[in-house]
């Protein structure tokens, strides 16, 4: 797929409509010709919408604090072919939540690779495979949710992943049933040329009254620009119990756009989590559909960045129906030239009544080059509800540090506490206790690195 | 004669280019319990985080010598592991920071400093343990974070608090007293005056008579208008309560 990006340094250049596929890509096309026909009338839905959107600009609303003509720019290489591409068990040790109790799914590059991967024991019904798979053998269980949820209509990049999407995590849990350990999806990238790129696709649907937490990471064993366009769709059912934790720590070329469409059925509690703290540049899109009454939703983040890395999160959540709580807190900690971004839109839709929308966004600057942009935006259409929203944009409180000095602990030490402090209050919210611990040690060693990378005020 | 714990000699500061301390002395001995009184906006707090170490100060003249060494010169955590400690007039929220981490973690850099070994977690709950009683805290207070929602008292008396488990050698006490209910101004009194030993030394400063009926000091002064213009016994406080600050400062400015 190379893409036309005519203007150098073309900011806000010409859409880039045009899909130029290579050999591979085609090839791809034509396979997919056996796939079923509602998937078939998908991807060509997906690939019209595309060439109509194209990949947006500044001029779009939704991504005015993000410039991704570094994407457009890219000459993007054929995807590489299924493989270990010298991945083994012991190099995936390094990376976290891979000791988890509950086993791996390992996608290589895109694709998923069945000898790098175990789980432990599931209960009865339960599916944990690739997509493609589920695709070949029982595609009646993918097609009520598969492509549903995620809507090529409004975001290019969705339509982008329609159109390409090969493989990816099918996660089913029937009604009823409950998965005690987490289970964990680990994309990795192995990519030695710019420009390589995967689209993965997940489906994760917990049945009515099921439980079950999913971890999905992003890591890489590379240092070149590839790029990421994951989608994945997760369906609660009715009375679900889910906890779903996104963990983006691409390396620091690499471009990494994702979406979370999710959609929750009556009286069910989700939480999830997005953690971004490696990429260039990132995106994470999160639809959350409150399709049902009296439900429970929590959308949780932190993104870490440093350099010139920028992380964005841009957040839809829609109360469809009455009785829903839906809460979000995205905290960032921007070190050096980096960059934070959030939006967050709340829709209120009518009939919605007894709506309770919390929202809150803030953001840490600990360099005086770093900057955030936040921006809430409330649609109300019921009038018995409550939304509120608060944001801050602020440096390390100088009263704070003074206070810690003062009672004998050190400058930077105290700058520390503080700052760990601050992802504190989102690493506590994660309710798996094995992913919470690991995380918290993780972010922790993170913020250690940035300090020294960064160095001493 | 003993070396002096303080001693301040004609200390000026500024901040933003207003002359807030304009030439203050000041000696305490080990073994001494000094009390400042002094109306609003006189430079109490000022003088205090300057004694404690905050930014913000321009130190225009005169010096301050703690146990032979120049305090001015020291980091805030240094003054910290050398035994100056301050109880905040406003004590600070510090959401995330849980309380007996954050103890225990200062507890330890000055255990440090000392050349002592750090305490584990264990062995600093046991040592807290008996703290908390002489304060008479909630002992929840311990597991949430600093100072994060506690009530007015509740911060006051955590500040006495910290003091009990630092032991430092220099403590000052900025209105540790406001905000008190009766029972609690006991009860930080008695914390306070348990603490005291005779090789070091408190500064307490405050408005009320009231606070120095349970805290017996030695010496009181009135700072004023950035200066100390009147020094003396605990009956000073009681002669202030009776003519008030201009009445006492007309008194002194009237030469003989
Ligand atoms: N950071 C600052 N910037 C400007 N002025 C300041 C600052 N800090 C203190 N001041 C001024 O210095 C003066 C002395 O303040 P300080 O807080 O020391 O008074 P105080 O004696 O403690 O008063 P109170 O009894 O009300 O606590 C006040 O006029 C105050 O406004
Ligand atoms: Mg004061």
């Amino acid at each position: 797929m190379i893409m036309n990006e005519t203007k150098p340094n073309g900011a806000l250049a010409h859409r880039v409509t045009e899909l130029s596929l290579n050999r591979t890509e085609l090839a791809l096309l034509e396979r997919s010709a056996d796939e079923p026909a509602w998937l078939l009338s998908a991807r060509k839905v997906g690939r019209a919408r595309f060439a109509e959107l194209g990949l947006p600009t500044l001029h779009d609303e939704d991504w005015r604090f993000t410039n991704v003509a570094p994407i457009a720019k890219m000459v993007f290489k054929p995807r590489l072919e299924p493989g270990r591409h010298g991945v083994t068990e012991k190099v995936l040790s390094r990376f976290p939540f891979t000791a988890l109790a509950g086993g791996q799914l390992v996608f290589v590059n895109g694709q998923f690779a069945p000898e790098l991967s175990s789980l432990a024991l599931l209960p009865a019904g339960v599916k944990v495979m690739s997509l493609a798979a589920v695709l070949a053998t029982e595609p009646a269980l993918v097609e009520p949710h598969l492509c549903r949820h995620a809507r090529a209509d409004s975001n290019a990049f969705t339509a982008l992943n329609t159109t390409f999407f090969q493989d990816g995590a099918f996660i089913y849990v029937p009604a009823g049933q409950a998965v005690a350990e987490p289970i964990h999806l680990l994309f990795v990238s192995t990519a030695k040329d710019h420009g390589t790129t995967a689209h993965p696709r997940n489906l994760i649907v917990a049945g009515r009254g099921s439980r079950v937490t999913v971890i999905e990471s992003y890591v890489s064993l590379s240092d070149a620009a590839y790029f990421t366009n994951a989608v994945t769709e997760l369906v609660a059912g009715d009375n679900a119990v889910v906890e779903h934790l996104k963990f983006q720590d691409e390396n620091q070329q690499a471009f990494h756009i994702a979406t979370v469409a999710a959609h929750f059925g009556r009286a069910s509690n989700v939480v999830t989590h997005s953690i971004a703290l490696g990429a260039k540049l990132s995106r994470t899109n999160i639809y959350a559909t409150l399709a049902g009454e009296g439900l429970e939703c929590i959308l949780n983040g932190l993104y870490l960045t440093r350099g010139e890395q920028l992380a964005d999160h841009y957040m839809v959540v829609d109360h469809a129906q009455p009785h829903g709580a839906s809460h979000e807190y995205f905290n960032g900690i921007l070190a050096d030239k980096s960059k934070g971004v959030f939006h967050g839109r709340i829709l209120v839709r009518p009939g919605a009544q007894k709506t309770d929308a919390k929202q809150t966004n803030k953001n840490l600057l600990l360099s005086d080059d770093a900057t955030a942009d936040t921006k809430p935006q409330l649609e109300i259409y019921a009038d018995d509800v409550k939304c509120t929203h608060g944001a801050t944009i602020g440096q390390l409180n100088d009263e704070s540090i003074f206070y810690l000095r003062a009672r004998g602990i050190p400058r930077e030490k105290a700058r520390r506490m503080l700052i760990h402090a601050f992802a504190g209050e989102i690493i506590d919210r994660v309710r798996c206790a094995a992913v919470r611990q690991e995380l918290d040690r993780l972010v922790w060693d993170r913020l250690e690195q940035n300090q020294k990378i960064e160095g001493s005020p | 004669m003993k070396q002096p714990i303080l001693a301040i000699q004609n200390l000026s500061a500024d901040v933003e280019g207003r002359q807030i301390l304009k030439g203050i002395n000041l000696t305490i001995y080990p073994g001494e319990m000094h009390a400042i009184m002094g109306p609003n906006g006189s430079g109490k707090s000022t003088l205090a985080a300057i004694l404690a170490g905050r930014e913000g100060y321009n130190i225009t003249g005169g010096e301050v010598i703690y146990c032979g060494q120049d305090l001015l010169a020291l980091d805030p955590e240094e003054r910290a592991c050398e035994g100056v400690f301050l109880a905040f007039q406003y004590p600070v929220e510090i959401p995330g920071v849980n309380s007996t981490y954050f103890l225990k973690a200062a507890y330890n850099e000055i255990r440090k400093h000392r050349g002592l070994p750090e305490l584990d977690a264990m062995e600093f709950l046991a040592f807290v343990t008996e703290k908390v009683k002489l304060l008479h805290l909630p002992e929840d207070l311990l597991k949430r974070p600093v100072n994060y929602g506690f009530s007015g008292g509740e911060k006051k008396r955590n500040e006495i608090f910290q003091m009990a488990v630092l032991e430092p050698k220099f403590a000052i006490l900025d209105e540790t007293d406001s905000g008190l209910d009766i029972d609690a101004l006991k009860i930080v009194a008695h914390g306070v005056t348990t603490l005291k030993r005779p090789d070091n030394a408190q500064l307490v400063i405050t408005h009320y008579q009231r606070l120095l009926n349970f805290i017996v000091p030695d010496f009181v002064h009135v700072l004023y208008d950035g200066r100390i213009v009147k020094s003396g016994g605990k009956e000073l406080a009681l002669e202030l309560e009776e003519t008030g600050y201009d009445g006492m400062i007309h008194a002194t400015a009237a030469p003989a």
